[in-house]
């Protein structure tokens, strides 16, 4: 197997993008990533693309093919393009697949995208079409909804290890607060812990503002062998573990609610091909769809102990600057969830962190990045890490 | 909320309860499992009707409904252990302020959606306490 560098990084704007298609916004992903790793369409030699529904969110299929195809890829290049789907870790999916290729030998240059663009139904449409990544039959159509999943894990949380409200709310505090120095996030506006306790009931005990937004946005990322990897950037961001793990398709089957299995083996075989531990990681992005999400993900990862995820974020120990940083872009909290390109997103944010150019909320020094990318309730983990020297 | 087909081929696991048992390893499968988890190849899987009663193991009191369900908003959803050691995603009908982790449940035959004005209406298996 051979070393895997990422040489080019974009993400486009995130929020509601009334005036652009899914194909106009991974295309700019795309041409970014491509212009910032000085590589050019003909080098390409694959790409591929996260998008958990097309098929509901803009009524089309055939994802790969159509991105190829207005990425200027298809007509004279006939490159291969694939769609690559595991509902919200279809992101971090795709650059799995990315580095496989890479570094397999199979491919050299190779672009790995994300895209969802979730604003062209209505959000009633928008909820239905996530609910999708849950058990339709034995959770759904027992009235099960995406937050009232996260909200049976809370309820739980909070019963078993005391976890409170305030605590909750404490992790879109923090994110909200990241979020305000990330140019490309959805949200920038800082908010309270009483903004949050005071906004609307979703599903008990989580509120509005415990859970991510619907997000129109793309991400794009260029990957390249190590060893060409200095050919085209002066900072190239190793790939030092790339893990998945699956686990039961429906909340209630898992052995323990309050705790992601799926990250858990995920974590366990990225520290493990790493050859690191949680306390070398200097940052992480994790997969924060709803608060809750958030603190099991620090527990599941190992940055905290069982049940103390949220005084760890009450302690203030995930802020930049602190312990350990979470969540540096805003997360999906903040920066948004277009659900295709979070996993992808998340890459860019440590790319960007490890070349130290994430200028006001950038993490001093920082040599090891993780990713943490979920999809439904947790029936796919996908974890990566990354390092600022080979 | 779901095609005609799709809910009338499970009508007797909704309706009734009905799951599978595995006899190689005694599990016991809610929704039902037509392959066995543990024993997969070897497992011998046979029709069992659950007898309805179990605990809560957590629950929400959903605000904002899913689709077909808006009428029936707020109403309680949890995660339920069947005595037979399955465990379950149901509605609870009841007062949502008077649930709790541990409560003892037994199931009841009820409404659970509808789909539109000239939908289909959906039946199947809501739980109760079973203290009153």
């Amino acid at each position: 197997m051979r070393d895997v560098a990422i040489i080019g990084v974009k993400n486009t704007n995130f929020g509601e993008l009334w005036d652009q298609s899914l194909r106009d916004i991974v295309v700019e992903a795309g041409i970014g990533a491509i212009e910032d790793a000085g590589a050019s369409g003909k080098e390409i030699d694959a790409l591929y693309v996260g998008n958990m529904s097309g098929g509901r969110f803009v009524d089309q299929e055939h994802i790969g093919a159509l991105i190829a195809d207005y990425s200027g890829l298809s007509k004279n290049l006939h490159i291969p393009a694939t769609r690559v789907e595991a509902a919200c870790a279809s992101g971090g999916l795709a650059l799995r697949q990315a580095i496989m290729s890479v570094a397999s030998g199979y491919s050299d240059i190779v672009v790995a995208a994300g895209a969802e663009k979730m604003t062209d139904v209505g959000s009633e449409e928008a909820s239905s079409a996530l609910a999708s990544a849950a058990d339709r039959e034995w959770e759904c159509m027992a009235g099960a909804t995406f937050p009232g999943l996260y909200a049976m894990i809370a309820k739980l949380h909070m019963h078993r290890y005391g976890t409170t409200s305030e605590q909750l709310a404490e992790v879109a505090v923090k994110n909200h607060k990241n979020g305000h120095f990330n140019p490309i996030a959805q949200y920038k506006n800082i908010i309270t812990v009483d903004d949050v306790l005071n906004s609307i009931m979703v599903a008990d005990p989580l509120h509005i503002f415990d859970c991510s937004p619907i997000t129109d946005g793309a991400s794009a990322l260029v990957l390249a062998p190590a060893e060409l990897a200095l050919k085209y950037t002066d900072t190239p961001i190793y790939i030092r573990a790339t893990a998945q793990a699956s686990d039961t398709i429906a909340l209630h089957d898992r052995i323990d609610i309050t705790t992601l299995d799926s990250t858990v083996i995920a974590a366990k075989r990225a520290y493990s091909m790493a050859k690191l531990r949680p306390e070398d990681i200097d940052l992480v992005e994790v997969h924060d769809c709803f608060t809750i999400a958030e603190i099991c993900a620090i527990e599941d990862l190992g940055f905290a102990e069982k049940g103390k995820g949220g005084i760890v974020t009450a302690n203030e120990e995930t802020v930049i600057g602190g312990r350990i940083p979470v969540n540096t872009s805003g997360g999906l909290k903040a920066c948004g969830h277009p659900v295709g390109a979070t996993g992808v997103k998340q890459a860019v944010e440590v790319v960007t962190q490890l070349r130290g150019e994430a200028g006001k909320r950038q993490v001093e020094g920082a040599e090891y990045g993780m990713t943490h990318n979920v999809g439904g309730s947790g029936a796919t983990a996908v974890v990566h890490i990354f390092s600022r020297e080979r | 909320m779901s095609s005609v087909p799709r809910f009338w081929r499970n009508l007797a696991s909704r309706y009734n309860l009905e799951g599978t048992h595995c006899k190689e390893c005694g599990n016991y499968f809610y929704p039902p499992r037509n392959f066995c988890v543990n024993c997969r190849r070897s497992g011998q899987i046979e029709h069992y009707k659950f007898k309805g009663t179990g605990e809560i193991v957590t629950y929400t009191i959903i605000r904002t409904a899913a689709e077909g369900f808006e009428r029936q908003a707020p109403y309680t959803l949890a995660i339920i252990k069947l005595d037979e050691g399955s465990i379950m995603t149901a509605q609870i009908v009841g007062d949502p302020e008077k649930m709790y982790i541990g409560m003892r449940v037994r199931s009841v035959f009820r409404k659970l959606g509808e789909g539109g004005e000239r939908g289909m209406i959906y039946y199947g298996t809501k739980f109760v306490p079973a203290e009153t």
